[in-house]
């Protein structure tokens, strides 16, 4: 029998999220989920991160949390307010580059990490068009680490992009380095259920964690092509310290949450 | 070379946008998302029903999506267009794309950023590395014939190169993205004075970039500040006088969109936005009732409940109105 969940799907998320944020990291955040994330890896498990954003704020101390990349919220009690040059000179920097994690969202990902966030359908006429890159391409173009939150649906996990925004490890090991694309690439795709990998050899997607109350197989059949579900383990849910951490001292108006 | 305003370039927003944006011209805006877009000056091109304009943008969430929303603009160069979680797809610019109304060049914002920079320091182009092997570079929303036809439009939309210094700096391919130089840019800054001097607090975005890379530079400022003021701590200035033709102070001059150390966004205000955005005819209600029905931004500013306007003035020790509900 499954006990009942005291926890929402997104709630998992942004904690599975902060999780994969490691002490000492320079976390570039987008809009919503992300932001959570990066504030409670910051309070409970990465004290000596940093959060910055692509608008050029750089170590936020984000008292609430913004709604936006341009938020207010980003610029109060920052190290340096600078603009968007600078942001971006910091992820490719070869000293400050290397530290850095980026969190993305998409709405299509396929089994390599490449992502879609412009199109649905032909690009000349699209059938849903959706904001566009923003500073995606360019983070997943320079930042040695990205951790990616997804719906988890067949049709966002696709063998073939409509539109191919912000690349992953583009068709396996080589592909980056072929292309002249610096460093590393997508480490994690966190969905509502459960945890993707990316394995060493092949650089494909494969399944590393799933949720409680979650089967493997449920996560294969909302994914549009086949995962290794081989290496998958159950994630721990999360924990009383987390969910305090993230609903008090991160969201308390739920605006992000939900 | 059009004739500038007189000695201290002050006018009024009806004026400056009267001399500055003419129907066709290319127009950039500063900003980014929900914060410090030139609002009121967007309102008073829509009110002017200015109409062809070519839009440079990185991420000017807002703006873009009024001036897209009333007609203004038949092209658009962008890299993002939503407005944070009030939008995360500007409304009105989605459907005008997906019905075929607005002509879309994509690129990122650090490309953008770039091309305005290129622009500004008067280089046909920078190289970065973004973008290798994305469909940024290969699928082009202005076709190469209209390209070559079209003398305001670069030949081509990115050009890809091996690095021409070998393996230096550790790039083996670049991305050449072309510099704009934009007839018009727009930006709403905390303090100005009347030569044009600017000052911006908080994040600059790309405004600097976009206000030097401009042919006319018009500003907007939530203070028209003495000169003597600006000049005692100019290494805290961002814009000199040199770039700017016109400057018009504006107060909540970025409203609904925030202003750093003045006041917040209104969640009130973009929630119904979107919502009447979604829908072809509140939407038309929305832009003539709330734009065109004012004669300026202080009617329009008038017309919101003093009440509302109040609780969204910036704390003094945060920068934004600390507390504010934004649900």
């Amino acid at each position: 029998m499954v006990a009942e969940r005291d926890y929402t799907d997104r709630e998992m998320m942004a904690i599975a999220a902060a999780r994969q944020i490691r002490n000492g990291e320079i976390v570039f955040c987008g809009t919503g989920i992300s932001m959570l994330a990066a504030m409670a890896a910051k309070k409970i498990s990465a004290p000596e991160s940093t959060i910055f954003f692509e608008t050029g704020a750089i170590d936020s101390r984000l008292d609430e949390v913004p709604l936006a990349v341009a938020d207010s919220r980003v610029m109060y009690h920052t190290a340096l307010n600078g603009g968007l040059a600078d942001a971006f000179a910091t992820m490719q920097n070869r000293f400050t580059g290397e530290q850095v994690v980026g969190i993305l969202g998409a709405a299509q990902i396929d089994p390599f990490g490449n992502l879609n966030s412009t199109v649905i359908g032909d690009y000349a006429r699209p059938k849903i068009r959706f904001s566009g890159s923003g500073g995606a391409c360019d983070v997943a173009s320079f930042v040695n680490r990205t951790i990616i939150f997804m719906q988890h649906e067949k049709r966002k996990f696709v063998n073939q992009l409509d539109y191919f925004t912000s690349p992953g490890w583009i068709d396996g090991p080589g592909g980056r380095r072929r292309l002249g694309l610096p460093g590393g690439g997508p480490a994690a795709v966190i969905t509502n259920l459960g945890i993707m990998g990316f394995g060493e050899t092949d650089r494909r997607m494969y399944l590393m964690a799933f949720y409680p109350g979650v089967s493997p197989e449920e996560i294969q059949q909302n994914t549009g092509f086949a995962l290794d579900l081989s290496r998958a383990r159950p994630c721990p849910p999360p924990t009383p310290e987390e969910l305090e951490t993230l609903r008090r001292h991160c969201d308390p108006q739920r605006l992000i949450l939900g | 070379m059009m004739e500038k305003l007189g000695p201290d370039n002050l006018a009024t927003l009806k004026e400056a946008v009267a001399m500055l944006v003419a129907d066709g011209c290319s127009l950039s805006i500063g900003g980014f998302t929900i914060n410090r877009n030139p609002m009121a000056a967007v309102h008073e091109i829509i009110r002017q029903k200015r109409r062809g304009l070519h839009l440079y943008a990185h991420s000017n969430g807002q703006g873009v999506d009024e001036l897209v929303g009333a007609g203004c603009v038949d092209r658009i160069e962008i890299a993002y267009a939503g407005s944070g979680r009030f939008a995360p797809t500007c409304v009105r610019f989605r459907r005008a794309v997906e019905q075929g109304r607005l002509q879309v060049e994509d690129y990122s914002n650090y490309q953008m950023t770039l091309r305005f920079m290129a622009g500004a320091m008067g280089l046909p182009f920078l190289p970065t590395r973004s973008g290798l092997g994305t469909d940024i570079l290969t699928k082009w929303g202005f076709p190469a014939a209209l390209r070559r036809q079209d003398e305001t439009l670069p030949d081509a939309k990115v050009i890809t190169l091996d690095n021409p210094f070998g393996t230096w700096g550790g790039a083996a391919k670049l991305v050449l993205v072309p510099a704009i130089n934009p007839d018009v840019t727009i930006i709403h800054v905390q303090e100005a004075d009347r030569f044009g001097n600017a000052r911006i607090q908080g994040l600059t975005f790309a405004d600097i970039e976009q206000a030097r890379a401009a042919r006319r530079l018009l500003i907007t400022c939530e203070r028209l500040v003495d000169d003597e003021y600006l000049r005692h701590r100019p290494e805290h200035n961002q814009v000199s006088f040199l770039h700017t033709d016109a400057v018009v102070q504006v107060p909540w001059g970025a409203y609904p969109t925030a202003c750093f150390n003045s006041y917040d966004y209104d969640p009130e205000y973009l929630n119904d936005y979107r919502r009447a955005a979604g829908d072809d005819s509140t939407y038309e209600k929305y832009l003539k009732e709330k734009i065109l029905a004012v004669r300026d931004h202080f009617e329009f500013l008038a017309a919101r409940k003093k009440k509302s306007l109040a609780r969204l003035r910036a704390d003094p020790a945060t920068g934004y109105a600390t507390g504010l509900d934004r649900r």
